[in-house]
């Protein structure tokens, strides 16, 4: 303990003295450790970005789409819709939706147009990870509302004025028999111009909010569940579906982002990694360098400090731990500018999309930046402390 | 009882040509504990090999070593290192300070390689040994801005601050000039006599060598005792400091 105690405030001495130069030949290894660092962590960051916005479009990991098709014969809708719901109910699926996808038309004060209606259940919004700039989002209790609720995209919003919380503001939809129907909330995010509206699906149903006749949908259920039940589900989701809608088409089959973004991931974890490796490697040999240049230049005190007893292996080690503090001190910092850098930008502001659930700092990045950094300083201090065991300390003390 | 005896000693380096040059012949020699020695010699007799030799730093090509009693050919490299810590100290003609650091590391820096308590409390022990040394008002002192004779005497506390058995002087005024050489010799004595330490001093001032208990010569490589005749006398000593 003593022995190491007495190596490492020798290696650290060493370290002070020559400061200038220490930090000079830390630098690559810094901006290498900073830089695979922080970009694994923004790389989770923008995993993130890309998973959420997909999860809003196509659900959470495992979203199973299950839905039919009549074959030859015209749609009934409250019968495939009985049907999924019934699959819903057998299997105990705790998160689900129904969803229906139609045109409705809804009187603005300015003019009446078609507008996207999803019809969906409360869970939807839970299950696609809808980010609502105001109001809310349902809740099971809005089916027992004597109006129609809906969710609103911006444009839909902004045809009809600003949203008040305190006095929310109302719609006419519908063609044939119009209904008014009350906004309680506006979603986040662009809609690219095309208005928009959700709508419980229960809720739908009962005020007849059925959309164009030329717009024939057929309602699908979403499924969220464990990925690792995805395929017996699935299988015995379009089993029960054949028995249960003869003559119908039926399918079950996995929706979301989730087997996707593994090629992000591998991407994060070869592409930047890789890098950052090679960007240490030539840090390492700018270390290896100074090391080299500086252990000539220390010859006689290397040789003094042999008079004072100091064994080869003291020798050895004491030059070789000089590297690897330096580096394990350069990784440190490197990963804690990284940390503050990563932690501290404003993303929704620099990229324009908001993000629900910021993931935390990689502490495996910052881990694998620090352990690398010193196994760098370790092998770029190997040879300089070969040389300094091997110097002739008569010759070292003479001159 | 003899501490440090050397028999039949030899040293031969190969040179680049293949030839061999010998440096030190049949040197015999035996140093009691306590005692000084002053060997004399001119540049390249071979006295920087022989403290060599004697402080571990070298191995000798032929003859017999001993350490209190230990043939210290039976050493390993990793023991003959520590050995060489606990047992010897030494002083450098030109003081080889280590650069950078202040005075009181540069007397610590030895017990690094001690153990325990020496090691934990190097520095109190640093700055008590240069307070010793009259250097206690320049304890942190690069140094650069010391003068040569403040140097040798860090040089000085630094070689005892182990309490070494045996103190090796390579030159030790040999960079200095001469008040000032007296005055370190002066401090050299006091210091090794206050703890019965055995001091071997390599010189070529024979006034530095006549402050010795025994004086040798040392010519091409062959060690022989200093005959009264050839020492200065005591007043010429005294002149001269």
């Amino acid at each position: 303990m003593t022995t190491l105690v007495a190596i490492l405030a020798e290696a650290w001495s060493e370290i002070r003295v020559h400061k200038v130069r220490v930090i000079l030949s830390l630098v690559g290894v810094f901006l290498a450790v900073f830089g695979m660092t922080s970009v694994a962590a923004a790389g989770n960051i923008g995993r993130q970005l890309v998973t959420e916005s997909a999860e809003r479009s196509s659900g959470r990991p495992a979203t199973v789409s299950v839905g039919a098709f009549a074959i030859a014969q015209a749609p009934d809708n409250e019968r495939i819709e009985s049907a999924l719901r019934d699959v819903v109910e057998r299997y105990d699926i705790e998160y689900s939706s129904l969803l229906l996808e139609q045109e409705i038309v809804a009187n603005f004060p300015a003019q009446s147009e078609f507008v996207g209606m999803r019809s969906v259940d409360a869970d939807y919004g839970t299950m696609h990870r809808l980010l609502l700039e105001q109001g809310r989002w349902f809740t099971a209790a809005d089916n027992d509302r004597f109006a129609p609720a809906l969710v609103v995209s911006q444009s839909f919003m902004a045809r009809l004025g600003g949203f008040d919380p305190n006095d929310p503001p109302t719609v006419q939809v519908g063609d044939e028999s119009p209904v008014t129907a009350t906004v309680i909330g506006v979603l986040a995010g662009d809609d690219y111009g095309y208005p928009m509206v959700y709508a419980l699906s229960q809720s739908a149903d009962r005020w007849a909010l059925t959309g164009s006749s030329d717009f024939a949908a057929t309602p699908t259920m979403e499924l969220w569940i464990p990925a690792e039940q995805v395929e017996e589900i699935s299988a015995a989701v379009r089993s029960d579906l054949m028995a249960t809608l003869p003559g119908h088409e039926v399918y079950a089959e996995r929706f979301d982002f989730g087997e996707d973004a593994q090629a992000l991931d591998t991407v994060l974890d070869y592409g930047v990694r890789g890098v950052g490796y090679f960007a240490l490697l030539l840090g390492g040999i700018g270390v290896l360098n100074v090391g080299l240049v500086v252990v000539r230049q220390r010859i006689r005190e290397i040789g003094v400090r042999r008079s004072f007893g100091a064994t080869s292996g003291r020798v050895f080690t004491t030059i070789l731990l000089e590297s690897v503090c330096a580096t394990a001190l350069a990784g440190a910092l490197a990963i804690g500018c990284a940390v503050a850098l990563v932690l501290n930008l404003p993303y929704e502001q620099i990229l324009g999309v908001p993000i629900e659930d910021l993931p935390p700092f990689p502490l495996a990045a910052a881990i694998e930046g620090f352990l690398a950094a010193t196994a760098i300083g370790a092998l770029a201090g190997i040879i300089p402390a070969i040389m300094a065991v091997r110097a002739k300390v008569i010759d070292a003390i003479r001159y | 009882m003899t501490f440090i005896g050397l028999a039949g000693i030899g040293r031969t380096v190969r040179l680049a040509d293949g030839s061999r040059l010998e440096i030190l012949t049949d040197i015999n020699l035996e140093i009691e504990r306590g005692e000084h020695i002053a060997v004399v010699g001119r540049s390249g007799s071979g006295k920087s090999t022989l403290l060599n030799v004697i402080g571990m730093l070298d191995i000798p090509t032929a003859g017999y070593y001993e350490l209190d009693g230990q043939p210290t050919h039976e050493f390993s490299n990793r023991a003959r290192s520590r050995l060489r810590g606990a047992t010897f100290g030494f002083v450098f003609q030109q003081f080889n300070l280590l650069p950078r650091r202040s005075a009181t590391e540069n007397v610590a820096a030895p017990l690094l390689y001690a153990s325990g308590r020496q090691v934990w409390g190097r520095r109190a022990a640093a700055r008590e040994m240069l307070d010793r040394v009259g250097l206690g008002h320049r304890l942190d002192y690069l140094p650069e801005r010391l003068s040569g004779g403040e140097q040798q005497r860090v040089a000085i506390a630094r070689s005892m601050v182990r309490n070494p058995t045996v103190l090796l002087a390579d030159e030790p005024t040999g960079a200095l000039d001469v008040d000032t050489g007296s005055l370190v010799m002066d401090m050299l004595q006091d210091v090794v006599a206050q703890s019965a330490t055995t001091l071997v001093t390599i010189t070529h001032d024979l006034s530095v060598a006549t402050r010795a208990d025994r004086q040798f010569r040392l010519d091409h490589g062959v060690l022989s005792p200093l005959t009264a005749a050839e020492l200065p006398s005591v007043t010429a000593r005294r002149e001269v400091a």
